[in-house]
């Protein structure tokens, strides 16, 4: 067969955890098992019985391997669903029922599995409350796991040598299976840097790389590939000068993560003595540990709004005050900031209400002032987790004076209930915003008079300053972080914010991005809160330069009128002096 | 056949861990043992069954035992549901 030589692509997607990894692909689809009907003799049930009771053995074996693993790493909440899923494998009358009508209608046991199983998918599947039609897909699971071993067929996961494994999309079960054998990379067409398979990933060290839309119809298994997990750039067909580029850069990051480690301990610190707090970002308590490895100076942001993801109703108060109270309790001394509920009305919305532009509608702060009753109970939830002293409040998508005064009233109000009822908190729990709608950059200096600190969300603020969806493909380049107009308003912010005596930080996907990380100090940004897995870097470059040298490079960019200049200067500078540093 | 109310004590619930429960105290009993929501019946020994009910905290259930060990089994089942499984109340 011709082997024409394909020409290499180059795409970029999310980085879902970091490392390089150079290989064959390995394109895993679902598999999807067909049910035949069989009618089988009277001499074959005892065979057949035997063989859907070795069928179900399997199933539990691997269900425990795989809760084992997920309580291991992830911890209870997360290990439940497996949980759940052995415990199905359990029931005495769906089993009973199957068994019993194998013996009398004589068919095979796939058959009467899918058809029994059926039947209470429907149960749960109609049912009224959202915990049971959960459970469903659960059902759903373990019927599947149990027709795959019905069939011999060996799980997907016994693959020969190392692979690349690329797929739409990989449940948290697939990503543990396939962890046994020797997996080089995860890449997926959807997720999210913060999914499940993005954490579990994270949590074996296997580089993975999501978000890359049409993969799949770009690749076959066998292609070769290299995925970097640290940029979430991903290389099809890599020439050889590609491939050499690439296993280099793979063997200095093996040594400099080495390196790193020892840093975890030392105060993020210019070699002239400029102090900067380097904090983390997270979304779900698993991540707790890991900051802690990574030596982080606590939380820069909670996003409070992942207690909704796969609920119908908020949170109750109580509930919310057991998270934040942990939170709080793993990360002091240290502080850790807790963003009110960011989400879009669309939470409360019907049908009929669905915005045209959500993304200039309804969200942020708008929503919580306008549900008081919600916000406060959220509020009343923080306040109260707040006896160490070590938790602070930031609101969301701020854009006026008024709604940080509407914020303050509230925040009034649920101290004042407390204090009724002789519930303790924090009298000076901190209160900052969020920086990420361009008026709220132009009015920065009133806003730092009403709260302690801003942080700058550089996700949002770039797409509404540049007018770009970053979730277009088709203008998705547009959004540039090293824009002019962007450079600008990040210093402006902060010396709107320091004048007013306020701190000034970033939680958005820039305060990791090495490339930009000299240029931030010099801006005189006070706090980097960053993802976990990126501290280690930017802690040894905040420690390795002078802060006086920080200025002028900040000075020098904000002379430039491209952003083609400003990468190109700072790359070059990062080339030099960090050439061990994945810049992407 | 005895057949009686019992209350859901505990603050999360029906979910999976007081399911298993009841399934598994059930399965000590020869008698037949059903629950019932809102006219909605399932086998209290199959825990899919019972994880359909996904009943909350106040919910009231009815319990229904056939069987020569009926009254020892709603006994014990109606202090597993007291006791709230064990669980936070």
């Amino acid at each position: 067969m011709d082997q024409t030589i394909k020409q290499e692509m180059k795409l970029k997607g999310i980085p879902a955890s970091p490392g390089i990894a150079i290989g064959p692909v390995f394109l895993f689809r679902k598999h999807e098992p067909r049910i035949l009907i069989r009618t089988i003799t009277a001499g074959e049930v005892k065979q057949e019985i035997e063989r859907l009771q070795n069928a179900i053995t399997r199933s539990k074996k691997e269900l425990t391997k795989v809760y084992e693993f997920a309580e291991q790493k992830l911890g209870s909440a997360q290990s439940k669903i497996f949980e759940a899923q052995l415990m199905i494998l359990e029931d005495v009358v769906l089993f009973d029922a199957v068994y019993k009508r194998l013996k009398r209608e004589r068919k095979n046991a796939e058959y009467l599995i899918k058809n029994e199983m059926e039947k209470y998918h429907q149960m749960m599947k109609s049912s009224k409350d959202e915990y049971a039609r959960e459970r469903a897909d659960d059902l759903l699971d373990v019927e599947n796991r149990i027709l795959r071993n019905l069939e011999e067929q060996k799980l997907i996961s016994k693959i020969e040598g190392s692979h690349v494994v690329v797929s739409h999309n990989l449940a948290a079960a697939d990503t543990l299976i396939f962890s046994r054998n020797d997996v080089l990379a995860y890449v997926t067409e959807l997720g999210g840097a913060t999914s499940h398979m993005a954490l579990l990933a994270r949590a074996l060290k296997i580089p993975a790389v999501v978000g890359l839309h049409q993969l799949l119809s770009l690749v076959q298994t066998n292609d070769q590939v290299v995925v970097d997990g640290y940029s979430g750039t991903v290389v099809l067909y890599p020439n050889p000068e590609t491939l050499k580029y690439y296993k280099k850069k793979k063997t200095q990051y093996n040594t400099f993560e080495e390196a790193l480690a020892p840093l975890r301990d030392l105060p993020a610190e210019t070699l002239d003595g400029h102090r900067i707090k380097l904090a983390a970002n997270i979304e779900l308590e698993e991540e707790l540990e890991f900051i802690k490895l990574q030596g982080a100076d606590g939380i820069g942001l909670y996003r409070t709004e992942s207690l909704l993801i796969g609920k119908e109703v908020f949170p109750s108060e109580e509930e919310q005050y057991e998270v934040y109270h942990r939170i709080a309790e793993a990360v002091f001394p240290k502080q850790a900031i807790m963003r009110t509920f960011d989400i879009g009305g669309d939470k409360f919305m019907t049908q009929a209400m669905k915005e045209n532009n959500p993304f200039l509608g309804w969200r942020g702060i708008r929503v919580m002032l306008d549900k008081p009753q919600i916000f406060l109970d959220q509020l009343r939830a923080l306040l109260r987790a707040s006896t160490l002293k070590n938790l602070a409040i930031m609101l969301p998508m701020v854009t006026s004076i008024k709604e940080v005064k509407l914020g303050k009233q509230l925040i009034v109000q649920a101290k004042d209930d407390l204090r009724v009822h002789g519930i303790p908190f924090d009298e000076n729990l901190p209160l900052g915003v969020m920086i990420e709608v361009p008026a709220a950059a132009v009015i920065a200096d009133h806003l730092a008079k009403e709260v302690s600190f801003l942080s700058i969300g550089t996700n949002d603020l770039i797409q509404y300053l540049l007018a770009v969806d970053r979730g277009n493909d088709i203008v998705s380049d547009l959004f540039q972080e090293f824009h002019p107009a962007v450079i600008r308003f990040l210093r402006r912010i902060i010396e709107r914010g320091t004048q007013e005596h306020a701190w000034v930080g970033m939680c958005g996907q820039m305060a990791g991005d090495p490339l930009a990380t000299i240029l931030l100090i010099g801006l005189g940004l006070d706090e980097f809160s960053v993802v976990p897995n990126i501290l280690p870097e930017i802690k040894k470059i905040i420690r390795s330069i002078h802060y006086t040298e920080a200025q002028h490079v900040a000075e020098r960019v904000l002379t430039m009128q491209s952003e083609d200049e400003i990468k190109a200067f700072l790359k070059d500078l990062m080339n030099h002096k960090f050439p061990d540093i994945p810049i992407g | 056949m005895i057949e009686q109310e019992v209350t859901i004590r505990n603050r999360a619930g029906l979910h999976t861990r007081p399911a298993a429960a009841i399934v598994k105290l059930a399965a000590k009993f020869k008698s037949e043992f059903f629950i019932e929501k809102d006219s909605f019946q399932i086998n209290g020994k199959s825990i899919i069954g019972v994880m359909t009910l996904a009943a909350e905290q106040g919910s009231k259930l009815l319990v229904r035992f056939d069987g020569p060990d009926e009254n020892e089994a709603y006994k014990a089942m109606s202090e597993l549901f007291e006791s709230g499984f064990g669980e936070p109340i």
